[in-house]
Formats: C-alpha cells, structure tokens, sequence
C-alpha cells in the first residue's frame, strides 16, 4: 500500500472523482493556478482545465452560494475553504440554503455539495485564525460532518462525501497536511458515520477525532506504560455519530475520556457524554471527563497557545483519574 | 391517594427490620406522625410512624416477621378510596425510599420524624453505576463495602476485591421468608440432637459485622497498666457520704469522668481514622459498652469531659436501662469518640477490648482487688485495678497511647489531679 501524505491523499480523491464523474467540480480561492494554499489541488487545473478548478474572488459567502445554486442544476461541487475561519463569513448560505433546501423543496432539490478545508489551531495563528468549528456544523440538521484524522481517511471520507447527495463539511487539519499514512489505491470509501477503533485496549476509552487522535494514541502509550490499556476510538464522523462503536467500547472498558480541539461549552464531547451517559450508563465506573482546549480565545504566546491545547499529557491524567489512580 | 408504608432506615445501619408490633389494625384510621408499629433494628426497637393520614390497608408483614428496608408492608388509602389491584402484596419496593416520595404533596414533611430521614441518608450509599449493577448481579450488598473512589464512592475494584473474600459480603437481605418468632436468646436443646442452629438476631448480626471490620482491618496494640485505687475509693466513700439520698458516684463513673478529663489533655487519642485522614475531636463522647440481652451496645455520654460527676452517674444509669430494654434512639449510640469497656463487675482480672470503629482508642477495665503492695518499703494491702488500652496504631503510637494511660492513672490514683 503505498505510503502518501494527507495533503496528497486528498488530491487524490478529489482527482479520482473528478475523474469519475464529470459533473464534480472545485471552486475556492487560490485552488487553481496556485493550486491551493495548502497545495491539496496541486495538478488538478492543469488536469481538468479552468470549468472544473475555478478560482474564486476573495467573498466566501458569494463563492458558497454559487456552488449551492450549481448543485440545485444538477453538479457536484466541492467547495475549498482556505480556512473554516473565514467560513464563518459563508455561514448562511451553508445552514440557511444548503442544509435546508432539500427540506423546504418537500425532498425535490438533493444539493449534493461538499464544503471542505483546514478546521481548528496551526501554531501561533492567535485568536481569529485557531478556532474549531465542528460543534457549530455539527448541530444543523441537513448537515452531514466528517473529520478525518489519517490519509486513509481523508481519501475515503472525502470520496465518499463527494458521492452522497447531502451537503457534507470535510474538517480537515493544517497540522494533519502533512502527516503520512498509508493510502488504499483507488476506490476506498470510507462510510460515513462509522467511527473507527484505531487501537484497542481494555481499561479506558479515549474518544477524539481529527487532530486529537494523535495526541489520543501518544497518551495511550504512556498509559501503557503505566499499565493502563486504553482503547483510542476515532470518531470520524461527528454527524452523524457511530454511537453503536462508542456504546460497545466503554461497555467494555467501563470508563471514558473525549478529547477535541473545540471549546468545551457545548462542545462534540458533550454530545458524546450524553450518549455515554444514556446508552452505557450501568457500565460507567467513574463519571466521564473530557479534555478541551481551555475555554479562552486562543492565545498568540507560544507558552500560553501550548496550554490551552488539548495534550496527551492532559488526556494521560483525565485517563488515570477515571481509572481512580490519581 | 394511596401512600405506601415502606419499611424504614430506622437506624444507620439497619438494612433489614422485624415487625415486632402493629399498633394499628387493618382498616385503623391513622394519622401522620401516628405510631404505626414497632419494629427491631439491628439496634433498637424503634416506632415506625404514619406518614399521611388515611385508612391503613393491606397489611402485608405479620408480627414476628422480618423484611428488608425498603420493602412494602402497607398502604394508607384515603377514606372510601379503593386499593390498586397490586399493591402491597409483596412486590419489591424501593430500598431505602426517601420519605417525601411517600408523602403526598399536600402535606408538609412531618417535623417529628427527622431521625429517620436521616437515617435514609445515611444509608444510602455512593456507588459506580457499574459498581451497583456487579453487587446486584453478584449478591454483593454494597453497604458492607468500603468504596476506595472519591466520597468513599463504591467502584469496580472495590467488587472485585470483595469477590476475593465472598463470605463475608454476600447480603444477608435477600427475600426473606416467614421468620418464626424471634429466638430466646440462649436456647437450650431438649431434643437430644448434638446441635442446633439459631438464626442470628438483628443485633448479633450487627455485632458480628462491625467488630469483624475492627480486629482484622485494624491494626490493633495493647498497653496495660495498674492502677492504685485507694485515694479513688476514699473519695468516692467521702462523696457518697456528702451526697446522702441525693445520689450515688460509683467506680465506673469516676473511671468515665477521669478518661474523658485525660482525653483533654491527650487529643492524638480522641480521634476518628477516615480513611484518608484523621479526625482530632476536640468534643470528648464517651462510649460505655452495655451487655444487654443478647449481645452489647455502646451508648454515649457527650461531652463527659466537662459533666459533673453525679450528672455523668446518672445519664450512665439511663443509658444503661435504656440499653437493657432495647430503647435506646440512634443519637444515643452513635458519636462516640472514644470507649470504655468495664467487666470489673464480672470478677475480671484483666482483657483486651475490641476497639469501635471509626475510634482510635477502647480501654478494658478490669475489676478492683487487694494485693500486697510494698508501699515506702512496707508490703500493704492495696485496692488496684488493671486497665488495658487497645490502640488503633495508624492513629496511636506506643509512647501516645502510653501517655494517655499515663494520665489516666495518675487522675485515678490521685482523683484531685482532675482540677488540674
């Protein structure tokens, strides 16, 4: 299987489904003659000419709206974020249109369309440009939302996103580009809202998602060390959820930590304690705890930004105080 | 509407409760607050009480039968009201049922019921969701465990350790059958059979529970000392001689004022062993170990450090009766700081005592006999007395302990050393 880097797994995908199907397309700014800010198009204009790789004005919320009035005529957009920062701007054409439309047509108008791009902290890019959205996409109905935290993953879900007929948010990671993985060649779709055990253990759960499961499977490892086995579930799709994989995990280990970027308010982790809490709750030894980033506006200091983070520090002792070690 | 009469939490610990009395019929209109029946804890016989006005129905426990706390054993119905088809015929109830579910919403909790409220607090007990569904699936009664999670929450690993001793935790409130009368206490066998088994009573029950939590989890050590009581005698001649018919001052109560005045000054002593900490009291309660019928019970004297003497004689004669008749309230045997355990009156040289838990200290009291003594180079008859001290030693060290008892001994042997 041959070894790729996110950024290049997602370029496949795109690649391979454009191949596909004709009527798939991408649109966003700086994806065609620069090939992507963080080169996820790179070779695809030349490939599939100026019709299928559209560069865009800088005007997220004008750039959304024409690719959810191109999927009402029947194509297959993805639309390319340069971040999910500045996707707040295209928010109402996103919740209020494409979420929506089907619903409002009485199930006559699919708005098959993909909103993909970097999601949550790089390093030092401060307050306005580190921020996790998925529990604000998460929440609308008519949304699907996926979060992939590998190659593999990232090839799989995003062809699979480009294939279902609702809307799908692709969070990716500006700090997962340029992680490697091996990649299935060809067709490799991974379903959406299956979650995924990236490694099994038997006295903890870590839950996370995207960029979590690294620090997730590194806090599972000084946990070993200490003679704790935990089990890393990656969500990979936050809408909907897997909650059957969820469930039969801390069925079997008895205790729970959520990781994610996101605030803790509200947050993914909320959502999952209260299917932890609801569907597993005569299995639960110790009251779930999840780790988030610190309920502030992401500080630029280097220092500081490292201690708002989630960390596999913070994971490794909300594991050991479920397991009642601490 | 119905309210139903559950067997109640009338003690700490009690976890099952004999119906020894109704004191009403079916078909009696009761009132709340009203005495219902009377029923034997684990410690007491204690009144179970109305708790909403009506006509009692479907009596579901005769007399002399016992049921686990929580069971169903009545119902109130309001005048003319029809019974639910169901109801109170023995179909489990809630254990330890907060007493304002019971109570209908119209009417206010009944202010003349808190011990038992609070006994239902007391009684429940913090565990894992886990940990409840392994106990109930185990036969585990989680309230014989001690929960190592936060609050002494019971988890996972507190089950399993349990599974590894089983015996002594496997819940003795399962459905309970048609208990024949209660026991004479000491039966004796005319059947010419080489034994006879007899059910435990509530209260041997509870002695055998809490004192296997003493001398096997506690690590207990022993300092015995002899005390000369001559000086103690003379005074308690002179007092008594003073008082006249206004009262008696006995041994025992010189021996509860002087430990409770040595306590003061030895605080390391009077102290409770929590788990994860230790409780200094800086309140003196003395528990005095009574033999009733069948088994013991430590009432308590507050505060005995700053009591007058006659006062201390005359709540330990209560006590003592109370005791005896089984009479005794959950405020009077719970609290104590520290005890003491006096056989003197058996004819008993010398023994250890169990120590009572949470308590870090128990003193034995042995009775009072002539010896020869050599006295300034003379051998005298002297009144003396041996005073063992069983010591908890995460809490007491030797020389801690020693000191106490060596206050304890120089108040005795000279008694004006309590004014100091």
């Amino acid at each position: 299987m041959p070894t790729l880097t996110y950024r290049d797994a997602l370029n496949q995908a795109l690649r391979e489904e454009m191949q596909r199907d004709p009527s798939v397309f991408l649109m966003g700014e700086e994806v065609g003659v620069y090939q992507g800010a963080y080169k996820v198009s790179r070779g695809l204009l030349e490939e599939f000419g100026p019709m299928r790789v559209v560069d865009t004005p800088i005007a997220e919320l004008g750039f959304a709206g024409v690719g959810v009035g191109a999927a009402m005529a029947g194509l297959r957009p993805v639309i390319e974020f340069m971040t999910w920062n500045f996707a707040v701007l295209a928010l109402d054409q996103i919740v209020n249109s494409a979420a929506k439309i089907l619903y409002e047509s009485g199930g006559q108008v699919p708005i098959p369309i993909v909103f993909r791009g970097p999601n949550g902290a790089a390093l030092q890019l401060a307050a306005q440009h580190s921020q996790a959205w998925e529990s604000w996409l998460a929440h609308i109905p008519g949304l699907k939302v996926v979060a992939p935290a590998t190659p593999a993953d990232a090839k799989g879900l995003l062809k699979a996103a480009i294939r279902d007929d609702n809307p799908v948010i692709v969070l990716e990671g500006e700090m997962l580009y340029n992680t490697k993985g091996d990649v299935p060649e060809g067709e490799h779709v991974v379903p959406i809202g299956k979650a995924d055990v990236k490694r099994a253990g038997t006295d903890v759960t870590l839950i996370c998602h995207s960029k979590t499961v690294v620090p997730a499977l590194k806090a599972a490892e000084q946990l070993q060390e200490q003679g704790v086995s935990a089990e890393v579930v990656d969500l990979r799709s936050l809408r909907p959820m897997d909650e059957e994989t969820l469930v039969a995990s801390v069925v079997k280990t008895n205790r729970c930590v959520v990781a994610e970027e996101g605030w803790p308010h509200c947050g993914i982790g909320a959502q999952v304690v209260d299917i932890i809490q609801r569907e597993a709750f005569d299995s639960l030894d110790a009251p779930v705890l999840r780790v988030t980033q610190a309920d502030v506006p992401m500080p630029y200091n280097k220092q500081l930004e490292r201690a708002a983070k989630p960390s596999p520090e913070k994971i490794v002792a909300a594991a050991r105080r479920v397991c009642y070690l601490d | 509407m119905a309210t139903t009469v559950f067997m109640e939490a009338l003690s700490p610990t009690m976890e099952e409760g004999r119906l020894v009395k109704w004191h009403k019929r079916e078909g009696d209109a009761v009132q709340v607050g009203e005495t219902l029946a009377e029923v034997e804890t684990d410690k007491a016989i204690m009144d179970l009480q109305a708790r909403a006005d009506g006509i009692l129905r479907q009596v579901a426990v005769a007399e002399g039968q016992t049921v686990p706390v929580g069971k169903e054993i009545a119902v109130i119905v309001a005048p003319g009201e029809a019974v639910a088809a169901g109801r109170g015929t023995g179909e489990e109830g809630r254990v330890a049922p907060s007493p304002a579910a019971t109570v209908p919403a119209a009417s206010p909790v009944p202010h003349h019921s808190p011990p038992a409220a609070a006994a239902a607090d007391a009684t429940r007990v913090k565990a894992s969701p886990l940990a409840r569904r392994m106990a109930k699936e185990s036969g585990v009664d989680l309230q014989l465990l001690t929960g190592s999670g936060p609050g002494g929450r019971v988890v996972r690993r507190d089950l399993e350790t349990a599974a590894a001793r089983p015996a002594a935790t496997v819940s003795a409130s399962a459905p309970v059958a048609p208990v024949p009368p209660p026991p004479s206490p000491i039966p004796v066998s005319r059947t010419g059979a080489p034994y006879e088994d007899v059910p435990l009573t509530q209260i041997r029950k509870t002695i055998a529970k809490r004192l296997a939590t003493s001398l096997g989890p506690v690590p207990h050590f022993f300092l015995t000392t002899e005390v000369d009581m001559e000086r103690a005698a003379e005074a308690r001649d002179a007092l008594n001689r003073q008082l006249g018919d206004r009262g008696k001052v006995s041994f025992n109560d010189i021996i509860l004022k002087a430990t409770a005045l040595a306590l003061t000054k030895h605080r390391a002593c009077n102290a409770w062993f929590q788990e994860d900490h230790i409780r200094y009291w800086n309140e003196v309660h003395i528990g005095m170990a009574v033999a009733v019928e069948d088994g013991l019970i430590t009432p308590v004297i507050r505060n005995a450090d700053v009591k007058p003497l006659l006062e201390i004689g005359r709540e330990a004669g209560d006590l003592a009766d109370k005791a005896r008749s089984r009479r005794l309230q959950p405020h009077e045997y719970t609290g104590s700081t520290f005890s003491v355990s006096n056989l003197g009156m058996f004819d008993i040289d010398q023994f250890t005592a169990v120590i009572n838990p949470p308590e870090a200290g128990i003193i034995a009291v042995g009775s009072i006999v002539q010896k020869p003594v050599v006295v300034d180079a003379t051998v005298l008859p002297r009144r003396r007395m041996r005073i063992t001290m069983s010591c908890d030693h995460r809490v007491i060290d030797g020389a801690t302990g020693a000191g106490f008892l060596k206050t304890l001994k120089e108040m005795l042997e000279n008694p004006l050393a309590m004014l100091l």
